[in-house]
């Protein structure tokens, strides 16, 4: 039964957001790809230093640390809104006198879900990231397609990718359980579970922004 | 609440009453173990609730069935997996066993046809007795029942009233229902316990309540004018008993 449910939170928590996360990834690498342009337009810097920056941006922070931000909001609010409902009509306390540990059913496997899929959509937001680079790149004439492909392969640091997939890892769990948190000891009605839904993303936000720092600080 | 002491018992269905805001809820809840006394035991067949360790409350938890005032149905499942959700847990019935248990408590509470809806596409008086067929499936010890016929007309209210008396007496078990519907009282209540302002004021059955003399009892029984005239003509009829 448990079981089950960890592979029912990975599709509606994790597979369904991998729409968005393309979506947000591409325009996001596109966007990087044309401010790196931007900067870089003395003759000085080699035009494939586009690719590598927009690699390395999207590596080290965007496809960690911002898509974790929006994914707060995606599935922080969701994870609340769905046990705070769930708390004001009464069906966590009708788990509980069926003698169901209601914590253990209906935060751990979303938990398990969120930080198993985290690393995975991280790595597709790169891919997405750098094909958005790859798009918008050549497209504006702001760097050719080869020296883009050159670039996002110079100097690439295999550990930026380890220390990027802790960093999801940790993210995946905050944003499982503080919303969590929050919606199980919810009081009220509707516009309760909104509040709390709000609060929930919010300190999610905030404590990712700290994590952030501190695994930084720790791992680079 | 305090000074509650009262017995329920076994193949009857139990009532317990009083205003709206009285304590009837938490009273009820405190009986289950969704909320923690400061004081006094909760004895089932001897055994204290309040006493019971996380592993011993989880056994008594599988004996008892708890139909809540909105239902609260799993809005996620259909109805036959809300049935089917107390099996899965804690049986160990094959999937034929467990379909035919379902069967069983749906045809029970005359659910037909609405196997693989969702909560949200039946209407209220059916989320209440799918309810009850969640509650029994695990043939239940002990059946409480969180004011199970508000928000409902007065005929599905009546209907769900026999249901549960029905239930009651085909299982032999004990049945404890909130309510503040004189019409359930005067159907079902075969044991009353009254509370006002959180305290134990009265227990009886639904024969003694309309010749009671507690003034705060009277003031809720004839609120509705009908009763009051039910306990007239049973004056007239039995003036030795004035």
């Amino acid at each position: 039964m448990y079981f089950t449910k960890i592979f029912t939170e990975i599709e509606s928590l994790g597979i369904n957001s991998v729409g968005i996360v393309a979506i947000i990834s591409i325009f996001m690498g596109g966007i990087m790809t044309l401010q790196v342009a931007y900067n870089m337009e003395n003759p000085i810097f080699p035009t494939y230093l586009v690719g590598l920056g927009n690699r390395d941006t999207l590596i080290l922070e965007f496809s960690s640390t911002i898509m974790g931000l929006i994914m707060a909001g995606k599935i922080g609010s969701n994870i609340t809104s769905e046990i705070g409902s769930m708390k004001v009509t009464e069906q966590i306390d009708s788990l509980e006198i069926m003698g169901v540990n209601s914590a253990a059913y209906l935060i751990l496997p979303k938990i398990i879900a969120v930080v198993c899929i985290f690393p995975f959509l991280f790595i597709l937001s790169v891919f997405f990231g750098l094909i958005g680079g790859l798009i918008v790149g050549p497209a504006v004439g702001a760097v050719t397609a080869a020296d883009y492909l050159n670039g996002i392969q110079y100097l690439f640091v295999p550990y930026y990718v380890t220390y990027s997939i802790i960093k999801t890892l940790c993210f995946g769990f905050l944003i499982a359980t503080i919303p969590a948190y929050f919606g199980y000891f919810v009081e009220g009605g509707a516009f309760e579970v909104g509040a709390a839904s709000t609060k929930a993303v919010v300190n999610t936000n905030i404590m990712i922004l700290v994590f952030d720092l501190i695994l930084t600080q720790l791992l680079l | 609440m305090k000074n509650i002491s009262t017995l329920f018992y076994k193949g009857k269905t139990n009532l317990i009453i009083g205003r709206s805001g009285s304590g009837k809820t938490v009273l009820l809840k405190a009986i289950v173990g969704l909320h923690e006394v400061d004081s006094g035991e909760i004895l089932y067949d001897g055994r204290d609730f309040t006493r019971m360790g996380q592993k011993e409350r989880k056994g008594l938890r599988r004996e008892m069935g708890m139909v809540f005032q909105g239902g609260a149905l799993f809005d996620s499942m259909t109805v036959e997996e809300n049935v089917r959700f107390p099996l899965d847990m804690f049986s160990e019935m094959s999937i034929a066993e467990k379909q035919k248990q379902v069967d069983f408590c749906l045809d029970r509470v005359n659910i037909k046809g609405a196997h693989q809806l969702y909560p949200s596409e039946i209407s209220g008086g059916m989320q209440k007795r799918v309810a009850i067929a969640r509650a029994i499936s695990l043939n239940p010890k002990y059946l409480f029942c969180d004011e199970p016929n508000s928000g409902l007309d007065p005929e599905t209210a009546l209907l769900i009233d026999d249901l549960i008396h029905d239930i009651t007496l085909d299982l032999d078990i004990t049945t404890i229902i909130n309510t503040h519907d004189m019409n359930s009282v005067m159907e079902i209540g075969e044991q009353i316990l009254f509370i006002s302002e959180g305290e134990m004021c009265w227990t009886g059955n639904k024969e003694e309540i309309l010749d009671t003399e507690n003034q705060k009892l009277q003031e809720f029984v004839f609120a509705n004018k009908q009763y009051q005239q039910v306990r007239d003509e049973k004056r007239r009829n039995n003036p030795e008993k004035i």
